[in-house]
């Protein structure tokens, strides 16, 4: 039993991460108070940039960081609409999406077939010899062990420091933040582009280390997924790596289940994520309605006349 | 007041970015058009030096990028070997999406005077049957769909045969007579492949199992591999695939165990592990085709022609695989070839032990083109 459960862990890891990164820069962004429904352009633009620059590089760090510029850059763009022209946050947000995905398709479309170094699996010494966790969680690539510390630093962030607390407080009541002497509109800027950088580096997991492929559509909705994920999460950095965990491993599973034969009708399988994303957002909305939701989420800062 | 001007602002950049995104195929067709293939042949020949009709010319249209190393690429290769005949000129239009697009871009081709268009994708079936009837002197050849008109006829190729040499060597390599075959969709065609392959695996290994994982995909190299890595992992030594990505080449070669491609040569993408793959070979046919409009014999048809007139094969083999494999490959390809040896040769069951092809009889064109069952040895659901 043992040895067909930890590969399925493992490949849960594996799968949760590039959904882990993405709803952790979609939280970012959320808990300044904006909303961005960009995130599926932003990784994607992020996968093709990170697949780009290791192609020219030869070094997969520098694409990894070529994918969060990418990703800050289209941040930028929503920030642009949202916080300087006063533009309405969900139709910024989906034509994001639309423009990212069209862009990469058609600026991609020449590296189709080709292939880049990326990252390789790397176990880590010692704790790779831990029975079970080791097998689980130290015998992956290096970008999971960047997302491992990516959460603890997001929960420290924004508890304890002033840069933090000042981005909650911009998400929660700006014109509060504002007499309180803090710059809501920047530290908006902050959230919208931060985001949109760990949003790009979800993207470079999917090109660089789940495979070393680049192909036109292939975030496959890991973008919206992660946006689902960001409410399931009540807006907290621990909760969104076990929901992603739980969306990772639906998928790694439902493959799996395959596999070992389970006469099961696949297209039921292949369900089970989505239906388990309308599921989430019901009930969380039915326990009072966007719990933790930062309460300046979605509202534009009017300037002052 | 202002609220509403940063409404209409908005919805002029959502637009704006629409209308980007819907008028960039315009954008790439010329590019296409004017691609590196054609270049040689704007080279020897200025059209406006020549009289009108001199050269025929002959369009093609991709659902993928050529470069995707798979479906269209393979197409794209049997166009090359239609510009190097005498007279003829080719151009292509590549991911062209299945649906409106494609109405408007064969629209197009016919408009500018091509003579011969192949549309190479199923979806592409009813805008492909809509255009012809307004270009009637427009010899239009549709893959892999049932329909066709006047000037419309459709083809497809027997990649049932390549498939079941491919399971030979699979077969012939596996240890733990245990293969994973990485599926698409749950369609005939999808599923004779997976059948076909099955039949080849048993005739050197009775007692091997296939199982199947469906990744509802096309071209997604991330779940595409992520479906092979679990078959991986329930014990599979060989892995086959359907769709056009080499993402589960990429997870059987970091394993250590054998693949089997698909549509083109995979072996660049996995060179210690890839043995060999059923590949589509397009360009004989092409010819006889274009040949056929330019002395005036083609006729509509639904042709659906097999080994023997070397539409399907196999890539060359990896240099893992021996040469006794080798030989009994080539000695069933033989036999394939000459119609001595039919893959779906009674008796055949299906994975409840019920009789599908009676001893004797052979599964005909219209048992194989709705095969909806998987046959014994195989482990997976058909939905």
């Amino acid at each position: 039993m043992l040895e067909l459960a930890l590969p399925i862990l493992a490949a849960t890891v594996q799968s949760g991460t590039p959904i882990l990164y993405a709803t952790l820069g979609e939280m970012l962004t959320e808990r300044s108070g904006v909303l961005n429904l960009g995130v599926e352009g932003m990784m994607i633009i992020g996968a093709l940039a990170a697949f780009v620059v290791t192609g020219a590089t030869g070094s997969p760090w520098l694409g990894f960081l070529a994918a969060g510029a990418a990703g800050a850059l289209l941040g930028a763009l929503h920030a642009l609409a949202c916080l300087v022209f006063q533009g309405n946050q969900v139709v910024s947000g989906l034509a994001l999406t639309i423009f990212g995905v069209g862009l990469a398709d058609f600026l991609g479309t020449p590296f189709i077939g080709t292939t880049v170094p990326g990252f390789d699996k790397l176990s880590v010494p010692l704790l790779s010899a831990l029975p079970v966790f080791g097998d689980i969680f130290f015998r992956q690539d290096a970008l999971v062990y960047v997302s491992y510390v990516m959460p603890l630093v997001f929960w420290l962030t924004m508890r304890r420091t002033s840069l933090g607390l000042a981005v909650d407080a911009a998400g929660e009541h700006p014109a509060a933040a504002s007499a309180a002497g803090l710059d809501p509109v920047a530290l908006r800027w902050f959230g919208v582009v931060g985001g949109g950088f760990l949003v790009g580096l979800g993207g470079a997991y999917l090109s660089l280390a789940y495979t070393h492929l680049w192909t036109s559509g292939m975030t496959a909705g890991r973008g919206w997924i992660a946006v689902a994920l960001v409410i399931f999460a009540f807006w907290r950095p621990g909760r969104a790596v076990f929901g992603a965990y739980l969306f990772g491993g639906i998928m790694a599973f439902q493959l799996r289940l395959q596999a070992m034969g389970a006469d099961l009708p696949s297209s039921l399988l292949l369900m089970l994520p989505y239906g388990l994303t309308v599921f989430v957002l019901a009930a969380s909305s039915a326990r009072g309605g966007g719990v933790g939701a930062p309460r300046g989420l979605g509202v534009n800062i009017e300037p002052q006349e | 007041m202002r609220k509403f001007i940063v409404g209409i602002m908005a919805a002029a950049l959502l637009g704006l970015l629409l209308a980007g995104c819907s008028s960039e195929p315009q954008k790439e067709a010329p590019k296409a058009e004017t691609s590196k293939a054609t270049e040689q042949a704007a080279e020897q020949a200025t059209p406006e030096a020549k009289p009108e009709g001199a050269e025929t010319k002959v369009g093609f249209i991709y659902v993928s990028p050529i470069g995707d190393a798979g479906w269209s690429y393979a197409h794209d290769l049997g166009r090359k070997a239609v510009e190097a005949m005498d007279g003829v000129t080719t151009s292509y239009v590549e991911a062209v999406p299945e649906g409106p697009d494609a109405e408007r871009v064969i629209t197009n081709m016919a408009r500018k005077g091509y003579k011969v268009i192949f549309t190479t994708s199923f979806g592409y079936m009813d805008p492909t049957i809509k255009v012809a009837k307004e270009f009637p002197d427009t010899v239009f050849m549709h893959c892999s769909g049932f329909k066709k008109s006047a000037n419309v006829g459709n083809y497809f190729g027997r990649m049932y045969q390549a498939r079941y040499l491919s399971g030979i060597v699979a077969g012939a390599m596996t240890k733990t007579k245990k293969l994973g075959y990485v599926a698409a969709f749950p369609i005939p065609e999808v599923i004779r492949g997976i059948n076909a392959f099955t039949l080849g695996v048993q005739s050197v290994a009775p007692d091997a199992e296939v199982r199947v994982v469906w990744s509802k995909t096309w071209y997604d190299p991330a779940t595409e591999k992520e479906a092979a890595k679990s078959l991986l992992d329930v014990g599979c030594d060989v892995i086959a695939q359907h769709q056009d990505s080499p993402g589960p080449q990429e997870a059987a070669q970091e394993k250590g165990v054998y693949s089997v491609g698909y549509d083109t040569d995979m072996s660049a993408f996995a060179p210690k592990s890839h043995l060999t793959a059923p590949i589509w070979n397009w360009g004989p046919f092409y010819t006889h085709v274009v040949k056929s409009v330019m002395d005036g014999s083609w006729k509509s048809e639904s042709v659906w022609p097999g080994m023997e007139e070397g539409i399907v094969d196999l890539a060359p083999y990896g240099p893992m695989v021996p040469q006794d494999v080798r030989d009994k490959v080539e000695d069933a390809r033989r036999k394939i070839v000459s119609g001595q040896f039919k893959v779906f040769a009674g008796p055949v069951k299906d994975q409840k032990g019920e009789v599908k092809v009676p001893e004797g009889a052979v599964a005909g064109d219209e048992q194989l083109l709705g095969m909806t069952w998987f046959v014994e040895g195989v482990i997976g659901s058909t939905e």
